[in-house]
């Protein structure tokens, strides 16, 4: 477990300019399609958790969810070795891998030991973090999606804009246009039409896939379970249809024991889709046995660091690797309604994305993410284990601009953001408001000369008019009052 | 976020008043309004000369010495245990939940905390400290109300401007939809992501004019410049005001600004 070296990726030509963040919101803003695809999909699923959770008591559930997320991440290194070692009793093969670069060379390997040709891939946001798919295509093995989602963005040659929900910014139109296209399909705005074709075309992929790859939602150390959440039946096949089953995960999803995913699995589906239930829930225990009939030959685990140990390393950042990637915080974010989640350029777009890719990504590349938020506190809010989003958000605006006196800035890339003149004014501004006579100076003398004030400041009277400051101070008017 | 349990104190015979500097500088008819109204609850209400700001603009800017050089200042201004008022849950939330944080390791660490447990939002107190009654004078009229997200999610006080609205017996409260989405000011943000925060705030005038309100009144003035600024300037029938200047105009008998 060290630090991450993403930067030398393989796959450059597919590479996005996070710093390029700007432009790509203005385009999200301007774009009614994209507006109207977030704006409903997003008060859709806010409606969905809101029932789901009725009659519940969602404060302590979320409590119990913070808690247990805690005290797994409190014993990450034990727990990891306990997993490892419950895996390989079971007879699953553990890897384990430093960066995505080296989580692809791995899951190579094995393609390349099997003779393998044909993976089917089941959804999995750290494959996403490796960049795994463009990364087999070039070593000759061709890696489908079998999630709906999953399958429509990589016809369309995108990426996922939601961590759940990866064609989220597509209607359905513009997915019956895709498929016609690539596949051939009539063009239909029945959806389960739709589904069916692609349902059609997944089936033989599945029958011949050499390797089945998946993500994992949960890892249990006491063990060595791996729960896999998924609604499509396609998990469920991707790690038991073809003769070798590849799970990737992150290192931080690991809990301590079996009864910890019952509050985390009904936080899980109630945040993310406000379904009660998915529709599969897997729990792979290890490869076939000799006298059972179906499951794979051969299991494998690869467990990703990728920045994860050095977040670790940080008491308060810490708290950034309890998330179990209900997307709940983008669901709820007025900022990932407006703007969508390519303009982030980050493989986890929104709140978490916004908290997370810093690390991943170095907070030079992603000077603009931990600003692009009012701060409205919606995020904390919905979180299912309650990440301090927020209190994250300042902590990395602190960094970059390079931390203070008692707190040396420390993620990478730090300082990034610190511009002289910035810092100038900010000091100025503090050196005025510390010293209370030279304040009320300041402030009066701009209550008697408004009439000078400026029609315009910058940004603000793009959209707004100016405030306009009052004839006398509130300092003034108690002064008058003799206070 | 919101404290699980909130202890109200009694009822006390004084109190601080920490106006805020947008309050002080752009909108003390709303400062006037919200001591007014604690002195007619037989308040006597303090005003420490020497405060400016509470620091929150650097604070959430990532300039955290500079905010603690000011927030330092408004650490001497509360010597007396009674509670500190705050006619904003922006500012009522920077020094009730940020403070401590701030001062952490310092050797302002104790009396942080300390003034932190004495902060409460203005409506907050007068509603579950004060347990104001109020008799409305005013035309019947009919208003929204925008609870900004610190209000609602740092302070825990949501439910507060309602039930003041409530007691207004020619007030009809409409609620816009979406009532609890932010209206996209964020103090730096709206200035560093100029269109994410212009897209936000005019769904927030949109939906606030599809209540078929004429006015609206809000928590704080944060808030209140970007929505009633984006109203005048784009020329939408919804005008704005404090929650407390509006309180204070339907309940006293006429412009008894002092």
């Amino acid at each position: 477990m060290s630090e991450t070296t993403h930067g030398s990726s393989h796959h450059s030509a597919h590479h996005i300019d996070v710093k390029e963040f700007h432009p790509r919101a203005r385009a999200a803003i301007h774009n009614p399609q994209v507006r109207q695809n977030f704006r409903k999909a997003m008060d859709g699923l806010m409606t969905k958790r809101k029932s789901a959770f009725e009659g519940w008591d969602l404060e302590t559930l979320r409590d119990l969810g913070a808690n247990i997320r805690m005290r797994a991440l409190a014993s990450l290194p034990d727990l990891l070795e306990q997993l490892e070692q419950k895996l390989t009793e079971n007879g699953i093969t553990v890897h384990w891998a430093t960066d995505g670069d080296e989580a692809c060379r791995i899951v190579r390997d094995i393609c390349v030991a099997r003779d393998a040709k044909t993976a089917i891939k089941g959804k999995s946001m750290v494959s996403e973090e490796m960049e795994l798919n463009h990364y087999l295509e070039e070593q000759g093995i061709e890696a489908l999606e079998s999630d709906l989602g999953e399958y429509i963005v990589q016809l369309a040659e995108e990426t996922p804009s939601h961590i759940i929900m990866p064609a989220i910014h597509k209607n359905t139109g513009e997915i019956s246009q895709l498929l016609h296209d690539k596949t051939g399909t009539d063009l239909s705005n029945d959806v389960e039409y739709l589904t069916a074709n692609a349902r059609l075309q997944l089936r033989e992929k599945f029958r011949n896939a050499d390797v089945g790859i998946s993500g994992v939602n949960f890892a249990v150390a006491e063990t060595g379970t791996l729960c896999l959440v998924e609604n499509e039946g396609n998990g469920r096949m991707t790690t038991t249809v073809p003769p070798c089953h590849i799970a990737v995960t992150g290192i931080e999803k690991v809990v301590p024991n079996l009864e910890d995913v019952t509050a985390l699995l009904a936080l899980l589906t109630r945040s993310a889709t406000g379904q009660h239930i998915t529709t599969y829930f897997n729990m792979i225990s290890g490869p076939r046995k000799p006298n059972e009939m179906d499951g794979p030959e051969e299991v494998h685990v690869v467990l990703v660091d990728n920045g994860r140990s050095t977040i670790y390393q940080d008491d308060e950042l810490l708290d950034t690797l309890r998330c179990i990637r209900c997307g709940a915080c983008m669901n709820h974010c007025p900022v990932y309604t407006r703007v969508g989640g390519h303009t982030y350029g980050t493989t986890y777009p929104g709140p978490i994305g916004k908290i997370l890719m810093p690390h991943m990504v170095g907070l030079d590349e992603g000077r603009h993410l931990p600003t692009a938020s009012s701060l409205c506190g919606a995020c904390g809010e919905v979180c299912p284990v309650k990440i301090p989003i927020p209190d994250l958000l300042v902590r990395l605006r602190q960094e970059s601009v390079d931390g203070d006196k008692l707190h040396p800035a420390k993620v990478r890339g730090h300082g990034a953001k610190r511009s002289s003149v910035e810092a100038m004014i900010w000091k100025g501004w503090s050196w005025m408001h510390a010293k209370p006579g030279l304040y009320r100076l300041g402030t009066s003398l701009g209550a008697r000369f408004r009439k000078l004030q400026p029609g315009k400041i910058g940004a603000w009277t793009q959209y707004r008019t100016a405030p306009k400051l009052a004839p006398k101070t509130l300092h003034e008017r108690m002064k008058e009052r003799g206070q | 976020m919101v404290d699980p349990i909130k202890v109200y104190p009694a009822k006390p015979s004084k109190v601080y008043f920490y106006g805020t500097c947008l309050v002080d500088m752009f909108y003390p008819d709303a400062g006037m309004a919200g001591i007014q109204l604690l002195e007619r609850e037989g308040i006597q209400v303090i005003y420490p000369v020497d405060q400016t700001c509470c620091g929150q603009p650097a604070y959430t800017s990532g300039y955290h010495d500079e905010a603690r050089a000011v927030a330092h200042a408004q650490l001497g201004l509360f010597p007396e245990d009674w509670p500190i008022v705050v006619p904003s849950g922006s500012c009522g939330g920077m020094m009730r939940k940020h403070y401590p944080a701030l001062f952490k390791d310092t050797s302002d660490e104790v009396a942080a905390a300390e003034i932190a447990g004495r902060v409460w939002e203005l409506t907050d107190f007068l509603v579950n400290v004060c347990h104001i009654k109020l008799d409305d004078l005013g035309e019947p009229t009919t208003v929204a109300m925008h609870t900004s997200c610190s209000a609602r999610r740092e302070m825990g006080v949501a439910e507060v401007g309602p039930k003041l609205l409530g007691q207004l017996k020619n007030v009809n409260l409409v609620e816009q939809i979406r009532a609890e989405e932010c209206c996209g000011f964020g103090g730096t943000f709206a200035v560093r992501h100029p269109e994410i925060s212009g897209a936000m705030v005019s769904e927030k005038v949109d939906t606030l004019v599809d209540t078929g309100a004429k006015e609206f009144v809000t928590t704080d003035c944060g808030c209140l410049m970007n929505i009633a600024g984006y109203a005048e300037k784009n020329q939408k029938p919804v005008t704005g005001q404090h929650i407390l200047s509006f309180l204070w105009e339907r309940t006293s008998s006429g412009g008894e600004q002092s």
